[in-house]
């Protein structure tokens, strides 16, 4: 949605009788955020989307749609994928030949940039990162979080990956290699997470609830 | 050896920050208007261009923008160089957006 969509906007129209000679008087309560000016940079992101529009380059319909497309991502088509991948080993081997096809075998768009699927086993750990931007397959597992894209990630975890898993909580032995891949604008990596011990015969449902974001990215393992 | 400030890999750096903060409505909107820009309809910029511009910006300003605002840098410069909006255009645009913003706000004041 739009900045400037706001629900409860009621127009002029409502007879208010507040004095306007106050300028904005809030009384005790925080401000709404709507109520400050747009920032500089949010400024111009509307000003570019107007701009656009005015000069029929994308309608609203197309914007509007685009923004409900970004809202539908979510790790869900990743975890579908892992999930079915555990319980099928054809759709694995195909998912590690080519993910966008495999994706495509379960309705999933995966996008056209090349993704690449890489297995954890009992003697390698995986995990991805874009150490020169934020390359990271979307369309798989929603926009990345924040911390993926920020300077301690990116800078990090290539040279001490065991140290920077830790701190989320991921211990990984000293006898697993641990593998880190660098993402590029060409190629993004999807980890498919060693299914853990003790869930043999769980339904695909309960399987999915395992293979979190961070599992695909490689920094926490499944926790059944 | 020296390199260029994106390319940060290996270098110290402190600890991860785990928080994170969903997605804002304006960033998100710049996400749907770079896509719209490069999809296969109008192809009227690319990723690399995107990328160029965010790593053109210099140490100073890449670590003091935020993640969508460097984009919409990088968006708003490719767009003025390939002549698809003018500066005047876009300092307009943006005054009425900040106009517009402000009546809105005046609006919800109880």
């Amino acid at each position: 949605m739009s900045g400037h969509d706001h629900d409860h906007h009621h127009g002029h129209d409502h007879g208010h009788d507040h004095g306007h000679d106050h300028g904005h008087d809030h009384g005790p309560f925080q401000p709404d955020i709507e109520d400050r000016p747009l920032t500089h940079y949010q400024a111009m992101t509307e000003a570019v989307a107007d701009l656009l529009v005015a000069k029929g380059i994308v309608t609203p319909a197309e914007l509007r749609k685009m923004l409900e497309i970004i809202d539908s991502k979510s790790p869900a088509a990743g975890s579908k994928m892992v999930a079915r991948a555990w319980t099928d080993p054809g759709f694995k081997q195909r998912m590690l030949e080519d993910v966008i096809a495999a994706a495509a075998e379960l309705d999933i768009d995966a996008g056209g940039i090349p993704i690449k699927a890489i297995e954890n086993t009992e003697g390698v750990h995986n995990v991805v990162v874009c150490t020169l931007c934020s390359c990271y397959p979307r369309l798989l597992i929603g926009l990345p979080p924040d911390w993926y894209k920020a300077r301690a990630y990116r800078s990090r975890v290539i040279r001490e990956p065991r140290a920077v898993l830790k701190e989320f909580g991921t211990e990984i032995p000293d006898d697993v290699e641990l593998r880190v891949h660098d993402s590029t604008a060409d190629l993004r990596y999807l980890i498919i997470p060693a299914r853990p011990k003790g869930t043999e015969g769980w339904s695909a449902e309960k399987l999915e609830a395992l293979v979190t974001r961070d599992t695909m990215i490689g920094v926490a393992v499944p926790q059944p | 050896m020296h390199r260029r400030h994106h390319d940060m890999g290996g270098l110290p750096a402190g600890p991860v920050e785990q928080a994170e903060h969903d997605y804002a409505p304006w960033e998100k909107k710049v996400d749907a208007i770079m896509r719209l820009l490069t999809d296969k309809q109008r192809k009227i910029m690319t990723v690399d261009e995107l990328r160029r511009g965010i790593e053109e910006m210099g140490p100073g300003i890449y670590d003091e923008l935020t993640y969508y605002e460097r984009w919409i840098g990088s968006v708003t410069n490719t767009l003025i160089e390939k002549g698809v909006l003018t500066v005047d255009e876009l300092g307009r645009a943006m005054e009425e957006a900040q106009a517009r913003h402000a009546e809105a706000a005046k609006a919800v004041c109880p």
